[in-house]
């Protein structure tokens, strides 16, 4: 594993956006699958993967959509957060 | 003399010459409307006029229904129709087949002149459109803040995925200044937070409406921007500038919104699906290793001492039994060389002279008599025969 993958899996799944998670996940599978791995080794990807996969699930389900709206100040603008009409 | 007409005759006459005069079908005619009238039946009645003149215009439902607008009295328009008489009253009228509002057709002219030089600057080149980013994190939108355009591009993010955030960047979407706030409204984005992909967005309305979007300013802002972009402006059938140079055109702002967003449903569903990859991949692992192991295993097994004795053991055996098969064979031979001997043997025994009717006579010392000289009379000799032996007594 390079060193930067192994920063990666020191992350904690719970840090991470879905898009990381997800391609954890496939990284994850592409070297379970190369098969070159010791089995001690395997076990451990596998919980991280079981793990990245539960936060992938997590954000799907409970990702609310957040919107911010430009406003100019001071010459600049500025994000604020967007005040939707009534549904 | 011909005969006199009725004025029926008259009028039909008039109404077929007028028909058949191609410089009066599909003529256009620009005017202003007075005496707009629609009828319960859906045809409209109107009279187009300018400063001296006036014609008498009818424009059936069929046609009315597709034209997307109702004139109003005080409108200038431009009328494409036929010339024909309305035998009845004797009366020329405009069968208006097409009507739109005086200063759409230069509109339209404006529009495809910038087209085509935009096209020849290569803005529009399929070369130059980028891909859309799979998973945007931010969604940059340049709308309205009060369109349902807006409303719309939300709902379909927040249905599909809520993941992403949401970057509006309010400008006026028609009007004359419009333009200029939407190319502002594009540059304050990228400057301030600069999001995966922008939609460029305004609900339906008329040509004149969605106006801003054939703006030169806007197309060359598009043009320019760092991400990719999508126009999502009007209705389905509503071909814009922005259209054109947009990475994507999207028929209407809830499409666009769609196009830059993968759906919630089909990424759990890729989730689970590598969920269940990486199971079979883990077991597979193991299956490999288990077979390894059976096969290091064996191959371990036969190096261990129990084997080596175990095979030694064998060995020993083997030569035991060759040795065993090797002695046969050598007693066999030396039971034959016996025979052959015991048969020389017989050969030169005298035993076998006496058999052919010699016998041996001894003295009674058993020294074997040779000649005559050495036996004196009244002797006893041994007499030996080939069965058995006896005495006798020397007489001369």
């Amino acid at each position: 594993m390079s060193p930067k993958a192994k920063a990666k899996t020191a992350e904690a799944v719970t840090e991470l956006t879905f898009e990381q998670a997800f391609q954890e996940l496939e990284d994850i599978i592409r070297q379970l699958e190369a098969g070159q791995l010791a089995l001690d080794g395997a076990l451990l990807l596998f919980e991280r993967a079981q793990a990245l996969a539960a936060r992938c699930g997590a954000l799907l389900d409970s990702a609310e959509l957040k919107v911010r709206q430009l406003v100019p100040k001071e010459g600049g603008y500025e994000l604020e957060d967007f005040e939707e009409a009534g549904e | 003399m011909a005969e006199a007409w009725s004025v029926s005759e008259l009028n039909r006459y008039v109404r077929q010459s007028l028909e058949k005069d191609f410089r009066l079908q599909g003529v256009r005619v620009t005017g202003e409307v007075s005496g707009f009238r629609a009828y319960p039946s859906g045809h409209w009645y109107f009279t187009l006029k300018d400063e001296a003149a006036q014609v008498s215009c009818v424009l059936w439902r069929n046609r009315a229904e597709k034209l997307g607008f109702t004139p109003r009295d005080g409108d200038a328009v431009e009328a494409q129709g036929n010339v024909t008489l309305y035998e009845a009253r004797g009366q020329y009228q405009l069968d208006v087949a097409w009507l739109q509002r005086a200063g759409e057709g230069e509109l339209y002219r404006e529009f495809t002149r910038l087209k085509a030089r935009l096209e020849a600057e290569g803005l529009f080149a399929p070369e130059r459109k980028r891909p859309l980013p799979e998973w945007p994190r931010t969604i940059g939108l340049v709308t309205s803040p009060a369109g349902a355009a807006l409303r719309d591009m939300l709902n379909v993010i927040r249905r599909r995925f809520p993941m992403a955030e949401v970057l509006l960047s309010p400008t006026p979407v028609q009007g004359d200044d419009a333009p200029p706030q939407i190319v502002a409204a594009l540059h304050a984005l990228v400057a301030a937070a600069r999001p995966d992909v922008i939609i460029v967005a305004r609900g339906g309305g008329s040509l004149e409406d969605l106006w801003a979007f054939n703006d030169e300013r806007v197309a060359r802002a598009m043009a320019a921007l760092p991400v990719p972009v999508v126009s999502g402006v009007g209705h389905e059938t509503d071909f814009t500038i922005a259209d054109f140079v947009a990475d994507v055109r999207a028929p209407t702002p809830s499409a666009a919104a769609e196009l830059v967003t993968p759906s919630r449903d089909q990424l759990r569903n890729q989730v689970n699906a590598l969920a269940a990859q990486m199971a079979e991949a883990l077991s597979s692992a193991i299956r490999d290793k288990r077979i390894s192991l059976r096969e290091q295993s064996a191959q371990l097994k036969a190096l261990s001492p129990q084997a080596r004795l175990a095979n030694a053991r064998q060995r020993a055996d083997d030569l035991l039994a060759r040795a065993a098969v090797a002695m046969t064979h050598r007693l066999a031979l030396e039971r034959e060389r016996w025979n052959g001997l015991a048969q020389a043997l017989n050969g030169v025994s005298p035993l076998a002279v006496l058999s052919r009717g010699y016998a041996v006579v001894t003295h009674p010392d058993g020294a074997v008599v040779r000649k005559a000289s050495e036996v004196k009379e009244g002797e006893a000799l041994r007499v030996r025969v080939s069965e058995g032996e006896f005495g006798v007594q020397v007489n001369e």
